[in-house]
């Protein structure tokens, strides 16, 4: 103990499970479509004009969405984290409703608050879905931040908003940065809105890739695109890794500390945080309202398959085939999610070098931001290499689905993980705890409302999931959203009450997983 | 018995730990005292395992090289305590016993509430304890496990005055009646000599003498140690037959016949009657006495006066001599292993 540099080879060790799913189901199709279409168009591509104004577009928006969900989300933060009022709950489950929203269903639901779509709804329905994203990740580490440094700083003469931008931001900043890296992700690859709110105007690379992959057959475009698309992925990560560098130790408190009754102009934040979640609900109510416009005819028909049969499933089937593909999806990226996180924060104790850690750290962001559809593709050209041909198993869609939810749960509980004081850890290990003993009787406990939070969170992506999901899912086990997607696209009106009504349960099914979530007390879990 | 032979710390290529050698007895409490970064919290890290050290750390001639924290046995007190925020203060004192598998613990850790002051405290929240409660608990979490060595990091330096001193006896008298062997890292001299039966002064990264706190206080090996140890004055003198000759009067302290160099702690000076005339400059109120700066024929000085008689600045007095406020440089003899023959 006294050379060298304890765990760093159990730190690898760990996470060698996570690189190696990573290198099995993203990297090698990816690799592998994107080789199919390497040709001497490639460089034609790369040098026109129209392909970089499509990249210009789509950072451009993405970064302008990322910007609306932090600035609603951090208010939504604030309440969730820092209060203790009537309702929170609601607003808990609230902000996780758009996550699962089918992205068809939404791009409808603005355009009809939008006319035409343009590039406004399509940044507001981006953020639309990524409030969650930043109202929990962040309140997830704020609800555990001593309010004691922003009462020295109210007593050294700060305002209450010098106090905010000066002690309690910096305190965030990992939150913040963290879940912004991920909206921006999510937005640049945003897919469903972009296509039905940008008309044939505005395209990002990922529509680009759809068009280009499904409907023109022009692999060499695409694999040019999908690479461009994955540089400017890996350029933003790198960026955000770099900015999370500094991260701070903190002196984590128990919840009960940190949340109470609301003083002064704190009031003028609950309010702001309500009148996001009152906009979260616009696109959401008139949803409901619609599945009711016939009377009950939409939800009668979830027993059937639509009208003259449109769909190969009925609806009660596509809920089953959703929460099974959910629960698979949501284990699988707890698992790989944990042991990365494990597999960091050892490396951050051994004295690793901080670019190691960063490479993994963003290695398993990468999901995130590269197209579902190539991925899509990828799965099909490669997966058959494996034993027991995965393509036409019924883990292919959770595999996909654990892809894209892993970086979430990695983002959700390595803030929380890493803000824990080392010392602590360290009190634990003089007092006879061994390394796993640590984990056990330290971290876990300090991080297990995060984990729940992890949790819940993966299950509502994983139940909302579109791209991927309907690119790699058979008709007879269409999810819940694909279906919805079909049924859109299909005419009829019994086919538009259905889908509206479809969309109604799968809102009714995520909150009340996410509500079920929430209040799971493990343990001694529930006073921290 | 702990054994530290040439261990260095270095924290990239700058050594904060260099080549130090350090013994405890068993039953005995060493403190390491210095001022602040002088690697003094460092060289307790690597004694703990949390550091990777360079040289030997032995306990009982067992080279502890390849020891893991969890298995050193050695208890650790932490500055801010680092209770575990999610148990309660019977559940963080119980930790170490459960680690060691002990299954019925709640007679030890009421024993050992008790021991430290805080009967029936067991159930509460530690969030909702004082600092100085909090540091108790982790007193008691850390002597729970019958640790061979404890470790001690600044203890008692986060507690206001009071509390701290109070807190020193206590922690004193309960480290002898329990026979504990400990290392207490301080900055604070009052505090090592409240705790410790031996004193190593530590100065950037080294060790630069042991003894026992009467050896220290009185016979600094150099001027930087003395000054750290409270002398603001320092001037030459003569020793003769068991008694100093010093500028400002006779002083019966021990010394080998021949010139010396002293240092003098404003307590060495009392204004009142007296052989030296002086003149004041400033006047402070301390605790117990004022602390006044003076002007006297060998030049300007620090002396003290009762607090029943407030001084006017500016008029004069006279000076006597103390010879507990004196301490006199003795350099030691630069051998490898200087501070055992000490």
């Amino acid at each position: 103990m006294a050379h060298g540099r304890p765990g760093l080879t159990g730190a690898l060790a760990t996470a060698a499970l996570p690189l190696g799913f990573l290198a099995v189901f993203f990297l090698w199709p990816v690799v592998a479509i994107v080789r199919l279409g390497l040709g001497p168009g490639v460089g034609a591509v790369l040098s026109s004009p129209d392909t970089w104004s499509i990249v210009g577009f789509t950072l451009g928006q993405a970064a302008a969405a990322t910007a609306v969900a932090v600035l609603t989300g951090l208010p939504v933060a604030f309440l969730l984290a820092r209060t203790s009022l009537w309702g929170n709950g609601f607003v808990r489950a609230a902000v996780m409703v758009p996550f699962v929203l089918p992205t068809v269903v939404v791009g409808l639901a603005f355009r009809s608050l939008f006319g035409d779509g343009g590039p406004l709804a399509i940044i507001l329905a981006n953020a639309f879905f990524n409030v969650a994203v930043v109202a929990r990740t962040v309140a997830a580490l704020w609800s555990h931040v001593d309010r004691r440094a922003e009462d020295a700083a109210r007593s050294l003469g700060a305002s209450r908003w010098r106090t905010f931008f000066s002690v309690t931001l910096p305190v965030l900043r990992p939150a913040i940065s963290s879940s912004a890296a991920v909206v921006f992700l999510f937005c640049a690859t945003s897919f469903g809105v972009v296509l039905l709110l940008g008309g044939g105007e505005y395209a990002t690379l990922e529509t680009e890739i759809y068009l280009r992959t499904v409907q023109l057959f022009d692999l060499t475009g695409a694999a040019a695109l999908s690479m461009l698309q994955l540089a400017s992925v890996v350029a933003v990560l790198v960026i955000g890794a770099i900015l999370r560098r500094r991260s701070t130790a903190l002196r984590l408190r128990g919840r009960a500390d940190t949340a109470r009754r609301p003083v002064g102009g704190e009031w003028g934040i609950v309010a702001a945080a309500w009148g996001v979640v009152v906009a979260l609900m616009v696109p959401i109510v008139s949803l409901v309202a619609k599945s009711f416009e016939s009377g009950l005819d939409g939800y009668r028909a979830i027993g059937g398959t639509g009208f003259r049969g449109s769909l190969q499933v009925t609806g009660w089937e596509a809920v089953l085939n959703s929460l099974r593909a959910a629960t698979d999806a949501t284990w699988l990226a707890l698992v790989l999610g944990v042991l990365t996180c494990v597999a960091l924060v050892t490396l951050g104790r051994t004295r690793a070098r901080p670019s190691l850690i960063e490479t993994i750290d963003t290695a398993m962001m990468l999901p995130l931001g590269v197209s579902a559809v190539t991925v899509g593709f990828g799965y099909l050209i490669t997966l058959d290499a494996l034993p027991g041909d995965l393509r036409t198993s019924p883990l292919l869609v959770p595999l996909a689905q654990a892809l894209v939810v892993t970086p979430l749960v990695i983002r959700t509980l390595l803030p929380v993980l890493r803000s824990i004081d080392d010392r602590l850890r360290q009190a634990a290990a003089t007092l006879g705890a061994a390394p796993w003993q640590v984990w056990r009787e330290v971290d876990i406990p300090l991080a297990a409302r995060s984990f729940l939070a992890a949790t819940a969170f993966a299950y509502a992506v994983a139940l909302g999931e579109f791209g991927a999901t309907s690119f790699l899912a058979r008709p007879e086990s269409a999810t819940l959203p694909v279906v919805i997607g079909r049924l859109v696209a299909r005419p009829g009106e019994l086919n538009n009450q259905l889908a509206y009504a479809s969309c109604t349960l799968l809102m009714l099914v995520t909150v009340a997983i996410v509500i079920t979530v929430d209040r799971l007390r493990v343990g001694s879990v529930g006073e921290f | 018995m702990l054994r530290v032979e040439g261990v260095t710390v270095r924290y990239g290529r700058v050594p904060a730990v260099s080549s130090v050698d350090m013994e405890i007895a068993d039953g005995e409490v060493l403190a390491l005292l210095g001022p602040s970064g002088c690697g003094k919290s460092t060289l307790l890290r690597a004694v703990a395992g949390l550091e990777p050290a360079d040289g030997v750390i032995s306990w009982d001639g067992v080279d502890l090289s390849g020891v893991p924290v969890h298995r050193r046995g050695f208890g650790l007190v932490f500055q801010d305590g680092q209770l575990f925020p999610h148990r309660t203060v019977a559940g963080n004192v119980a930790f170490g016993l459960r680690m060691a598998g002990e299954r019925r613990v709640e007679g030890r850790v009421d024993e050992l509430l008790e021991l430290v002051g805080l009967e029936g405290f067991g159930p509460r929240r530690v969030t909702e304890l004082s600092g100085g409660e909090q540091q108790r608990v982790a007193l008691a979490r850390a002597l729970a496990p019958r640790p061979r060595l404890l470790l001690l990091d600044e203890p008692l330096s986060a507690l206001d005055r009071s509390l701290r001193e109070q807190l020193a006896i206590d922690l004193s008298r309960l480290l002898r009646d329990s026979g504990t062997t400990a290392l207490v890292v301080t900055h604070d001299h009052d505090e090592a000599f409240t705790l410790a039966s031996r004193v190593a002064v530590m100065r950037a990264g080294r060790i630069v003498q042991t003894g026992t706190p009467e050896q220290v206080w009185r016979y600094p090996t150099d001027e930087d140690t003395a000054r750290f140890l409270g002398c603001t004055t320092f001037m030459d003198g003569t020793a003769l037959n068991g008694t100093i000759q010093t500028p400002f009067g006779p002083a019966p302290l021990t010394a080998p016949d021949g010139p010396v160099r002293l240092g003098l702690r404003p307590t060495a000076l009392h204004a009142g009657p007296g052989p030296t005339p002086a003149t004041i400059l400033t006047a402070v109120h301390r605790r117990d006495h004022i602390r006044l700066t003076v002007t006297t024929s060998a030049g300007q000085v620090d002396a003290i006066t009762s607090i029943t008689t407030p001084p006017t600045p500016g008029t004069p007095t006279t000076l006597s001599l103390a010879p507990d406020g004196l301490a006199i440089i003795t350099p030691t003899p630069k051998t490898p292993r200087a501070h055992d023959v000490l």
